[in-house]
């Protein structure tokens, strides 16, 4: 079985099956899955790495951001990557962790969701979709137990309930619902300390955007992993949104614009904004 | 022991040639034609759920008529041919041209082979990216392809439904104008046909990545002016395709 497919369908093609394109992979040409690699012992720290994810819901859905560095052990792998993207129409995932085989996953959510919704004509409800990603992170946990490890977010608006909603994972698959905002990779601790102090319930996609902007500073700020804004060359962090509309992509006059104005204020408070202190 | 009766292979062809197109004759029609943003597709389908038009790929779609579940079983091995396709190589590497060959080979062989031929007919249909550079592949029970231009019609009296598209189909229709030709051709002189009643598809070219796009409820009975408004709730108004 190879992907140089003679003119015939084949059998396997035309035989009723599940709607899940993974099963098809796993049963006709297992070698396009990401689980399906082995090697013997580790390389964490010769491949690049993709580090922070943010995600925070707003009123009218969910904002995703992550910073642009992948790092390599203490060197920059690579200063644009992407680690946001569209899942489908109303989702989106981040990914942390080995960018290879992590990519590679993103690829296959997205084609897995895609060909759920042509077979069956539905789109896979948000639970749906978090499940069938975890199920496909639990296929990877070999190679995460050698250092490869890929823990991504995942973020979507429920049409059901008409919210966004997050989940983050961990190696072995398992599923958390996350509330509010989330962050993941090497510089979530400090943004996360960073969304507790400026998210706040009810807040608007304008400030969602800046606060998102402000975490991943921080994160840049305290983990060298985590790549600041770079202004001399114009890389700014990926920013997207999910709401009732669908995936949007922010575009980057929006989110330089935003960087610009955090920028300035933080050349008179380095620390960025203040949280007030309780009376 | 008793001699068998022999029957010419002229026969046999012919034989399963005859039931194949009456078992396709016997169906509603499809009509695909070129508009001025791309693709449109028509059929007289009144079910919500058993398709007669679906996305395939980004530009690609599939019509089909004749006996559902031999053109779900296609439709559904183009799917994963092209998503295998495009997840190993490119989503610009799947072309509307090699899921057509697919298709008439395993329909040929069918034809060939099986005891029974499949009844059904297909349009595979790939969104260029002028109307210059759109495909439309038609084929048929035995794998035979033919590249159309213009429209196709389908299933059904189709000489007839063929016959008035080559009067009246002029290149650059609009939707509306199309989408008119379409239902008047499919109804004939002596019916109307109401939204409820139509299976309504574009592979639109104005649209991002993927092309196909769904046009039920509201936004179909909008395009049929005629047509009294349809009292049916809807959820399908910008389709997640």
């Amino acid at each position: 079985m190879s992907t140089s497919h003679g003119p015939l369908l084949p059998q396997a093609f035309r035989g009723a099956g599940s709607a899940s394109f993974t099963e098809f992979l796993a049963a006709h040409d297992p070698g396009l899955l990401p689980s399906s690699r082995y090697l013997s012992g580790t390389l964490s720290t010769e491949v690049p790495h993709a580090t922070t994810i943010i995600a925070v819901t707003y009123q009218g859905g969910v904002i995703m951001a992550g910073d642009r560095r992948a790092t390599m052990g203490n060197l920059i792998a690579q200063r644009d990557i992407e680690k946001v993207f569209a899942a489908d129409e109303f989702s989106c995932i981040g990914i942390a962790g080995t960018a290879g085989i992590a990519i590679e996953v993103v690829r296959l959510f997205q084609v897995e969701l895609e060909h759920y919704e042509k077979i069956e004509g539905v789109q896979l409800s948000l639970d749906g979709k978090a499940n069938r990603l975890a199920s496909m992170l639990r296929g990877n946990l070999g190679l995460a137990m050698q250092g490869l490890a890929v823990v991504p977010l995942f973020a979507g608006f429920d049409s059901e309930t008409q919210v966004g909603r997050m989940f983050s994972y961990d190696v072995t698959g398992g599923r958390y619902e996350e509330h509010a905002f989330h962050a993941i990779g090497s510089g979530s601790m400090f943004a996360r300390g960073s969304l507790k102090k400026l998210w706040f319930p009810g807040i608007d996609e304008v400030r969602a955007v800046s606060v998102c902007l402000q975490a991943l500073y921080d994160a840049a700020d305290d983990d060298s992993a985590t790549g600041g804004p770079d202004v001399a060359r114009g890389i700014y962090p990926v920013v997207v949104r999910v709401d009732a509309a669908g995936f949007q992509r922010i575009a980057e006059s929006e989110t330089s614009a935003a960087v610009e104005l955090i920028l300035s204020g933080r050349r008179s408070q380095p620390d960025g904004p203040r949280a007030a202190a309780q009376e | 022991m008793s001699v068998p009766y022999y029957v010419s292979p002229e026969q046999i062809i012919k034989d399963k040639a005859d039931y194949a197109r009456k078992g396709i004759a016997r169906g509603r029609s499809v009509v695909v034609l070129q508009y001025d943003d791309g693709i449109l597709f028509v059929a007289e389908n009144p079910s919500r759920a058993l398709h007669k038009i679906s996305e395939i790929y980004d530009r690609i779609a599939f019509a089909a008529v004749g006996k559902y579940n031999e053109f779900e079983n296609l439709r559904v091995a183009g799917v994963r041919l092209a998503d295998l396709r495009g997840y190993s190589y490119d989503r610009r590497d799947v072309s509307g041209r090699s899921l057509a060959n697919a298709y008439a080979q395993t329909l040929g062989t069918i034809f060939t082979e099986m005891p029974k031929p499949f009844e059904v007919e297909l349009v595979v249909a790939e969104l260029g990216e002028e109307s210059a550079d759109d495909q439309l592949y038609r084929l048929t029970f035995d794998g035979s392809v033919a590249d159309e231009h213009g429209f196709v019609a389908m299933g059904g009296s189709v000489e007839l439904i063929s016959g008035l598209l080559a009067e009246r189909w002029l290149p650059g229709l609009n939707l509306a104008a199309g989408l008119a030709l379409a239902i008047a051709v499919l109804a004939g002189d002596d019916r109307t046909l109401a939204a409820d009643q139509l299976e309504v598809a574009v592979l639109e070219r104005s649209r991002q990545q993927r092309k196909f796009r769904r046009i039920t409820g509201p936004t179909l009975s909008a395009l049929i002016p005629e047509t009294a408004p349809i009292a049916e709730p809807t959820v399908d108004t910008e389709p997640t395709a």
